[in-house]
């Protein structure tokens, strides 16, 4: 057994025994992340490095204080990498910080979500056991869907340990390209684009700026290019712009405003003014507003979506409000995964 | 105490439970009478039987949500049922139950080509969306074999695969939100049509729940655009390790093929004489990878594999020069259950998935065991993500021979297990390798299904008594295999 999880484990059931809530935290580029931070920290970031990873096999297993820098390092030595882009924030997050809080960059839309690459996770409950769901391969129907239900769960189920991650080929050729058009504009073309056979692996608009970018075969970027027209960016402008939107340094991510994220059906008409940022054909748009949380959020509503108070005073919960009966699921999961309430109390929700 | 109150109580419940759905539906949405129960009282997995109580087949939500209330009032369980596809026993009706059947909801409600959606009925069939979407160039990717005939619920429910699901992903990839009901009748969304929500991801959680959380009414898809050509690549190998190899080749040399799929030589010469596909007979295995995009791409892609598949000493190696032949070399593959189907009175279907290196000492694993069973076993697979179909044969009305079948699956899953793979890829746990369960979980993680199964069904009226094994069973389980004093894998940490 490793001295690491031991102590983790210890630390698990002592505050079990004394009913100590504990604030699970890796990396710590997510602490703006969550309605309240309430607890003793909990350091993952000693129990690190990558269990196992085999290229052909397309899976990395690694601990949850593993760096990302240092997973994507291994990846890269053999050409591969997590198509979902987590954003770093200007940091190195943990791999277990990643999954626990679920977010996903500019490939999210064609690629898919962290959830949609999670493979396997090991979950410690309080007691300090490990249990193990899922696995290292990529179909996997025995039980219920319990690692991708951690993607995303905020730490509040119990420490995700460890995980395993399916991993792909890094395209072979990629190219940026860039349209002067208005925000609706924007939309409308990148869902009609997205509705073609065209390798799109990005999509992204700002300041009257609409980005494509095109990865695959050399052959089908350039077949792309062709039917798409616009203005070629040159490879270093076109890597700045795309981290600057997945690690959210761009200054639209740091308006005077509030700063709102709001999920939406890719073509959902949304009547509010201040869109900063636009990512994911539409259905990730980010909102600069003067305008109240309960303002924002019935106008997401109204376009099919939700709302979460990103950044700037709060005069509302981060996140949107759960439907009634599924909050009663909410707390029903975490009384029974977590019933003395020691892990990471209040960040998904004020009341548990 | 004796059993005969109790009986009355059954008896009387089921009176009640009868009465009630009586008034909720009408008589042609209910079935009672055991002539019209019998074709419910399986799925396809005939092995595992049982006669329902009754059968409701209501044709709006507000049915289903009123039938719902009333079992739920009454403590009546209820299997519901798609198409009755599944290959698991995961909709076998609970003798004391109902099976509540959603094959009447079968309306596409709409398909948004901008938006790339469409929102269906769960009892419209899989193909049947691909269909309607093909107008505007768009299709609904995961294709399991059964498409013609399963629906959207029940791939919600088993979070079905098929071919193309290293590229395109499975069940759980491709829906965006479901609606529906918890057992008590309170009606639930998970997800919706934007691609996150708020809280925990209950979409992924219900995915795959083989009925057990919640009861679907409606489901958000998403469609992704149809490639302009797909060609594909017919391999032979004169010893399977080769080819398992050659799949390890090309995934590492960055190919993700749309479809890689792999067939040893017992099954190319099951399906030959029923397809004509032209597999080469002789070959010990038959790799098909197949490549789709733009023409450049997929020319690039398609020289890129031969190369690799030549390398990995392919004997022979053919591309499909146009679409009859592509489909010509799938049809047997696409065909190879009612193969099996030809050549045996019987067979039956394992669905375990490896990691993919060990697919060489699988199918010898599995050699070995067919003169252990005295019994044929061929093998279809899902080489491009390790999901193994081992198709045993056997005759039912051979004495001892399902049983012999049985014991030599759970010998495969259980292998599978030890290889750190899994005993389910895609067909569900059901009832049918409940047992296997106990193999691969510990009692604390069983738990944890057991806790998530109380968050949504308190009752455990909700297809009662599949997937997740108790820890009684599970003890029971573990004496049936101790032979001979000795654990059958006395190296596996996790029995």
């Amino acid at each position: 057994m490793d001295a690491a999880l031991e102590r983790i484990q210890d630390r698990l059931r002592a505050a079990r025994a004394t009913r100590t809530p504990l604030r699970l935290r890796g990396a710590g580029t997510k602490d703006f992340y969550g309605e309240q931070l309430r607890g003793e920290i909990v350091d993952t970031t000693e129990y690190a490095g990558i269990v196992s990873y085999e290229p052909s096999e397309l899976v990395i297993t690694a601990r949850c204080g593993t760096r990302l820098s240092e997973i994507e390092a291994a990846l890269g030595e053999h050409g591969q990498f997590l198509a979902c882009e987590p954003p770093r924030f200007g940091g190195d997050p943990t791999i277990g910080g990643i999954v626990a809080a679920g977010l996903s960059g500019p490939r999210r839309a064609t690629a898919g979500a962290v959830r949609d690459f999670v493979l396997g996770a090991h979950l410690l409950n309080a007691q300090g056991d490990v249990l193990r769901f899922g696995g290292q391969v990529m179909k996997n129907v025995a039980g219920f869907d319990v690692s991708r239900l951690l993607c995303g769960s905020l730490g509040i189920l119990g420490l995700i340990a460890e995980v395993s991650i399916k991993v792909l080929p890094k395209p072979r050729s990629e190219v940026t390209l860039r349209f002067e058009m208005d925000a609706a504009q924007a939309i409308d073309h990148f869902n009609r684009w997205s509705a073609q056979p065209l390798p799109i692996s990005a999509t992204a608009w700002h300041a009257g700026n609409a980005c494509v970018r095109l990865s695959g075969a050399a052959s089908a970027v350039r077949a792309a290019q062709t039917v798409l027209g616009g203005e070629v960016l040159d490879e270093a402008r076109a890597l700045q712009w795309w981290d600057s939107i997945r690690d959210q340094t761009l200054d639209a991510f740091r308006p005077s405003a509030r700063l709102y994220r709001l999920s939406l059906p890719s073509t959902g008409a949304l009547d509010l003014p201040g869109v900063a940022l636009i990512e994911w054909a539409g259905a990730l748009r980010w909102l600069s507003s003067e305008a109240s949380t309960g303002h924002v959020r019935d106008a997401a509503e109204q376009a099919g979506g939700t709302a979460t108070l990103w950044r700037g005073p709060r005069d509302a919960a981060m996140f949107h409000p759960l439907d009634p009966a599924i909050l009663a699921l909410h707390r029903r999961l975490k009384t029974e995964f977590d019933p003395d309430g020691i892990f990471n109390p209040g960040r998904m929700h004020a009341d548990f | 105490m004796t059993a005969t109150p109790a009986t009355i109580d059954v008896a009387s419940t089921a009176d009640a439970a009868l009465d009630a759905l009586r008034r909720l539906l009408p008589s042609a949405c209910l079935l009672s009478q055991r002539e019209q129960t019998a074709a419910f009282e399986c799925d396809g997995l005939a092995a595992f039987r049982q006669i329902p109580l009754a059968v409701a087949l209501p044709h709006d939500e507000e049915q289903v949500r009123e039938v719902l209330r009333t079992c739920h009032r009454l403590k009546i369980p209820v299997v519901a049922r798609g198409a009755g596809t599944g290959l698991s026993g995961g909709a076998m009706p609970c003798a004391d139950g109902i099976v509540l059947s959603l094959g009447k909801l079968n309306r596409i409600f709409a398909i948004d080509p901008v938006a790339r959606t469409a929102r269906v009925q769960p009892g419209v069939r899989n193909l049947a969306v691909s269909e309607a979407a093909a107008p505007f160039g768009l299709y609904y990717a995961p294709d399991p074999s059964s498409q013609i005939a399963c629906s959207i619920g029940g791939n919600v429910a088993e979070n079905s695969g098929g071919v193309h699901c290293l590229k395109y992903g499975l069940t759980v990839h491709n829906v965006l939100g479901v609606r529906g009901y918890l057992m008590d009748g309170t009606p639930v969304a998970f997800g919706g049509a934007a691609l996150d929500s708020p809280g925990l991801d209950l979409l992924a959680l219900a995915i795959g729940s083989e009925g057990m959380l919640a009861v679907v009414t409606e489901v958000t898809l998403k469609l992704v655009p149809k490639p302009k050509l797909a060609q594909v690549v017919m391999a032979s190998f004169d010893d399977v390790v080769k080819a398992g190899d050659a799949v390890a080749a090309i995934i590492g040399a960055g190919i993700i093929p749309a479809g890689m799929e792999m067939m040893d030589r017992k099954a190319t010469n099951a399906v030959e004489p029923f397809v004509n596909a032209g597999y080469d007979l002789d070959a010990e295995a038959i790799l098909l990878a197949e490549s789709d995009g733009t023409p450049d791409e997929v020319a690039d892609e398609i020289a890129r594999i031969e190369a690799v598949v030549k390398a990995a000493g392919a004997t022979r190696c053919q591309v499909s020069q146009s679409e009859a032949e592509r489909l010509r070399f799938w049809s047997g593959r696409k065909n190879a259950f009612p193969a099996a189907g030809r050549i045996s009175p019987d067979y039956y279907c394992m669905d375990g998935t490896i990691p993919r290196k060990h697919l060489g000492r699988v199918l010898r694993a599995i050699e070995q065991m067919e003169d252990k069973y005295r019994l044929r076993c061929m093998n279809v697979f899902h080489a491009g993500d390790g999901n193994l179909h081992p198709l045993i044969l056997f005759d039912a009305n051979t004495a001892g021979e399902w049983e012999r079948a049985d014991r030599f699956g759970a010998d495969i899953l259980e292998l599978c297990v030890r290889l750190g793979g899994t005993i389910t890829g895609e067909h569900g746990v059901g009832i049918e390798k409940i047992n296997s369960m106990c193999v691969q979980f510990e009692p604390a993680e069983r738990e944890a299904f057991f806790a998530i199964k109380r968050a949504f069904d308190a009752d455990g009226l909700l297809n009662p008594g599949k997937a997740i094994p108790t820890l009684h069973r599970c003890a029971e389980y573990g004496r049936m295999h101790v032979q001979g004093g000795q654990m059958p894998f006395p190296d596996l940490p996790r029995f």
